[in-house]
This record gives C-alpha cells, sequence and structure tokens, in this order.
C-alpha cells in the first residue's frame, strides 16, 4: 500500500500538480496555507484566541459556506429552469419528478437560503457584542452591512422564481412597500407633485411592470443568479480582505 | 392535528424555529461569556486573548473549519432529506391567499403595518435600519470592549443593540409568523385559523381623544405639536440632562454624532410607544396631514 502511495507521489502528473511533500515543520505548516489559492485567504499563523470556537462561533465562515452551498445547488438548478411564464412553475414540477436527486437539490437550496439568512444575523450579533467594529474596524461592520441587506434581497429575489402562489404574493406584498415610498411611489407622500404614476413609480422599475408579471420573474432572475451575486462576491473579497488588513480577527487590545 | 404542531411543523416555518433555536442559544452564550468577563475583570484576572501566543493556522484552524463545515453540510443534508421544500399551486394573480405574507425575515416590517402606514413601516424605517446599523461605529466611541464579550464596559450600546436586534426585529418576526393569521388578526399559535372572524375594533385619532375632529385644522395643528414636540424634545431634553451629568460627554460626542444618535433613538423608540398607543389606547394616527400620516 505505501509503496502505492509512493508511486503515485512520485508520478509527473501528480508532481505537476502538488509540487512538494509535507512534512510537519514550520516551513510546510506555512506553505500549506499561502502555497494554496484557497487557505490563502488566512494568514499563516493566528492568535490562539481567534481560533476558539466560543469567540467567534463560526458564524462567519458558516455563512461564507452557506452561500458556496447556494452557489452550487443554484447552478444545478438553473440547468433545468426557464424563467418565463409559461414554463417556470411546471420546471419546477419536472425538477422533483424527473430529474434524479431534484428534490433534495431544491430542498438544499431553501433551506440553505434560510440557514443563511439565519447565519448572516448571527454573524453580525456576534460582531457586535464584541464590539468588534470599534476601530479600526468601522469599515468592514459596514460592509458587512451591505452584505447583509445583499443576503436578504438574494433570498428575496429568489422567493418568486417556482412561480407558484407562495413566491407570487410574498413578492406581490412586498414589492408594494415600493409604491408607498415618498416622492418615488404613486402612493407615497408629494409623489403627486413629480407626476408619478403607477406606470413610472419605483414599484414599476423593480418589476418591470405595475404588476408581478413575466417581466418581475426574468428580472427577480437576473438579480437572484446573475447580478446580486456578482456584487456580493465582490464585497466578500473586500469584507475579507479588510479583516485581514485590519489586524485579524478581533481581540482584547492591551497586549 | 394540533394546530400548535401543525403551525411550527410547516416546512418553512421549521426555519423560524431553529432560528428561535439557535438565536436563543448565541443570546445566552453572548452574555454569558460576557458576564464571565465581567466578573475576571472585576477581580483584576486577565480575559481571554489578553495574553495569547500566536499559532500555527495550519491544522488547528484549518482543523476547526473543516469539521464545521461537516457538521453544516450533514445537518442541511439531513434536513433537507426530512423536509421537502413546499411548492405551492401555480401563481394566481386573480386568488390573494388570506393571509399574504411577506417572505418571513421582512415579517416584522410587515407587522409594523399595523402601527404604521406604508410609507413609514415598508420604506423609511428599514431605510433608518440599514442607516443606524451603518452608522453604529461611528457613533460609539466607547473606546472599551473592544475584541471580548463585556457587558458592564458598554450597558448602554449593548441594551438598545438588543432591544431592536431582539425585540423589534426577531420576536415582530417570530409574532408575524406563529401569531398572525387571516385578515392579519391575532390568533395564538394553538388557535384555529377562522377566515370569517370579524374583529369590530374601532380605532380613534389620538387628538380625538381630546375631543378634536383629526382632520380638521386644530386636529392638523395638534398632531403637528404632538409629533414636533416628541422629535424636538427628545433632541433636547437628553441635551439639558447629560449637560448637567456629564458635560465631557457632550464634548466628547459632538453635534453631528449627537443628532444622530439621538435621532435614530427616538425613530426606534417612536415604534414601542405608537405599538402601546394602538393596542392601548386604540390610536391609529397621531397627526393626520393632506399628504401624509403619522
Amino acid at each position: 500500500m505505501n509503496s502505492l502511495f509512493d508511486k503515485v507521489k512520485s508520478n509527473l502528473i501528480w508532481k505537476s500538480a502538488f509540487r512538494r511533500d509535507y512534512r510537519n515543520n514550520v516551513r510546510d505548516r506555512a506553505l500549506a496555507i499561502f502555497g494554496n489559492v484557497f487557505l490563502h485567504l488566512h494568514p499563516v499563523k493566528v492568535r490562539e484566541s481567534a481560533v476558539k470556537l466560543r469567540y467567534t462561533w463560526g458564524m462567519g465562515g458558516i455563512t461564507f459556506l452557506a452561500f458556496i452551498i447556494l452557489t452550487i445547488t443554484g447552478v444545478v438548478l438553473m440547468f433545468y429552469y426557464h424563467p418565463t411564464v409559461d414554463q417556470a412553475y411546471s420546471d419546477m414540477k419536472d425538477f422533483e419528478f424527473q430529474v434524479p436527486y431534484g428534490v433534495i437539490t431544491r430542498n438544499l437550496h431553501r433551506w440553505g437560503a434560510h440557514f443563511m439568512v439565519i447565519v448572516v444575523m448571527i454573524h453580525m450579533f456576534r460582531v457586535f457584542m464584541t464590539g468588534s467594529y470599534k476601530a479600526p474596524r468601522q469599515f468592514n461592520w459596514g460592509v458587512g452591512v451591505i452584505l447583509l441587506v445583499l443576503t436578504f434581497l438574494l433570498s428575496f429575489t429568489g422567493y418568486l422564481l417556482p412561480w407558484d402562489q407562495l413566491g407570487f404574493w410574498a413578492i406581490t406584498v412586498g414589492t408594494n412597500m415600493g409604491a408607498a415610498t415618498p416622492l418615488l411611489g404613486y402612493q407615497g407622500p408629494f409623489s403627486e407633485y413629480l407626476h408619478i404614476t403607477p406606470y413610472n413609480d419605483i414599484r414599476f422599475a423593480l418589476l418591470g411592470g405595475a404588476r408581478v408579471g413575466g417581466n418581475a420573474l426574468l428580472r427577480s432572475y437576473i438579480w437572484h443568479c446573475v447580478a446580486i451575486p456578482l456584487i456580493a462576491t465582490i464585497l466578500m473579497f473586500v469584507h475579507f480582505w479588510r479583516v485581514r488588513k485590519d489586524g485579524g480577527i478581533s481581540r482584547p487590545q492591551n497586549n | 392535528m394540533n394546530p400548535f404542531i401543525e403551525i411550527i411543523t410547516q416546512p418553512d416555518n421549521i426555519a423560524i424555529v431553529i432560528m428561535v433555536l439557535m438565536v436563543s442559544f448565541f443570546m445566552a452564550w453572548a452574555f454569558q461569556q460576557a458576564l464571565h468577563n465581567d466578573k475576571l475583570r472585576a477581580t483584576g484576572y486577565a480575559i481571554e486573548g489578553e495574553h495569547d501566543q500566536d499559532v500555527d493556522t495550519f491544522k488547528p484552524l484549518v482543523r476547526i473549519e473543516l469539521i464545521i463545515s461537516l457538521v453544516v453540510v450533514l445537518g442541511l443534508t439531513i434536513w433537507s432529506i426530512a423536509v421537502d421544500a413546499p411548492l405551492e399551486e401555480i401563481a394566481n394573480p386573480t386568488l390573494t391567499p388570506n393571509p399574504a405574507k411577506a417572505p418571513w425575515y421582512f415579517l416584522g416590517l410587515q407587522e409594523l403595518l399595523v402601527y404604521f402606514d406604508p410609507w413609514l413601516a415598508g420604506v423609511v424605517l428599514p431605510s433608518l435600519i440599514v442607516v443606524g446599523l451603518l452608522a453604529i461605529p461611528y457613533i460609539d466611541i466607547n473606546p472599551k470592549g473592544n475584541g471580548y464579550y463585556t457587558f458592564s464596559e458598554r450597558k448602554y450600546s449593548i441594551m438598545i443593540f438588543s432591544f431592536g436586534f431582539f425585540i423589534l426585529w426577531l420576536l415582530l418576526i417570530v409574532i408575524g409568523v406563529f401569531d398572525r393569521g387571516p385578515g392579519w388578526l391575532w390568533y395564538w399559535p394553538w388557535q384555529e385559523w377562522d377566515t370569517h372572524r370579524v374583529v369590530f375594533e374601532p380605532t380613534t385619532d389620538l387628538s380625538m381623544l381630546v375631543g378634536i375632529e383629526s382632520r380638521s385644522l386644530g386636529g392638523f395643528i395638534l398632531g403637528a405639536i404632538v409629533v414636533g414636540a416628541y422629535l424636538i424634545g427628545g433632541m433636547i431634553l437628553p441635551y439639558k440632562y447629560w449637560q448637567k451629568k456629564s458635560p465631557e460627554l457632550l464634548q466628547q460626542l459632538g453635534m453631528t454624532r449627537y443628532v444622530t444618535i439621538v435621532f435614530l433613538f427616538i425613530t426606534m423608540m417612536s415604534v414601542p410607544i405608537k405599538m402601546i398607543l394602538r393596542l392601548v389606547f386604540l390610536v391609529k394616527y397621531v397627526w393626520i396631514t393632506p399628504w401624509f400620516n403619522v
């Protein structure tokens, strides 16, 4: 068994992928981090207290993991889905009844989304309770707040896509709020002075129409699958980068 | 089936039950650690992290991350095997469900619609929540409690945040999910929903309580005075109080910070105040104007 292992490891293809062997010494422990594109998100060394589960609860990382799970299951869902009023609902039915593992993939996406909203709120609570938004991390707290809002919006835009009663009416209720926007919504205060009607107000811009229909479905789909994930990914880069640049996981200052 | 079991085992509501359990657990854990650290500090001991060392990221941190990832993936998989995501009837614009609920994380805001008009509940207040969250690092100038759990060193900021997060955000979500039925009427979780139930609850406006027609000029002026007094008094009274009690605090805050903090705080407190007015005194509007109602 060992010799087979050695053979694989001395193979040209293996060696081209994994440049060096791992021996448990300082150099290799460091190389394991910064020689790896995924792990080099981390510093090579961290404070002992920062690794303690009871301090961070791992909530930020769990949120990121949820995002990854949702991206993977979401891409699978996209293969089977047309964002049109005629096809969306029957695509969902097809996905459940015809596609292998369709039900569990959709379940993972749905429950993963609920889970992400829950853990991102708990992450914010943890960061608040440890005072980690204080100097020098003020800016990164702001990035986090925007990411929290984007998480809500990701979930919200995904709600409509199955084109069932639940999503349709939840989005109707939600976007009706837009109509009440002061100045910019047709039911909002002062909007009559700007000649705002149901056909040119902010709700119309959100839905691509005066009611939830095919355009709203397409807009939801693009926001949900392309635009918001792109924005969120960029902000996540900034968020993680700033965690490092602001001195890593927060800890008491006086040492 | 027992209505209570029925409502908490609805597939989408299981997430809310999980949220309640997780939030309660982490709230307890945070405050337990905060009180523990406060005790350590009070008795002169160092708290965790004050004298700690560097450790390698590989493997201690990577190992924890791997284990957590496996636990989360396993948990979500079990959840997804056990419970199927609902798919209701195809969307039908002519058939409005009763109640029509927003996604669960916005139900706190939908709950506010009982107390405020949509432009406040659905637009202004949510925007101010985001603005308020963004402002936190810039208005909280207390340098203590940075990087560890503590309660005694940041009592007020923690109490205000906890009130907003647990009561105004999470509790209202739980109420929206479990206690609101047809017609957005209140149902205890163990009560059966009744779509024919009608509650006759005549509401009044604030000025009616003192006998002034709320849609008259007098009502308009009275409402303006009440709302104005709340905003202006809310600005001035804490200032006077702090001027006496700790002028150096005001000095450190500066005018911009002071106004921002107090504005956000009195806006937040207007929510429970309006709830009490509505629930106890059946007051619908405090101020009726030709353009908007408060």
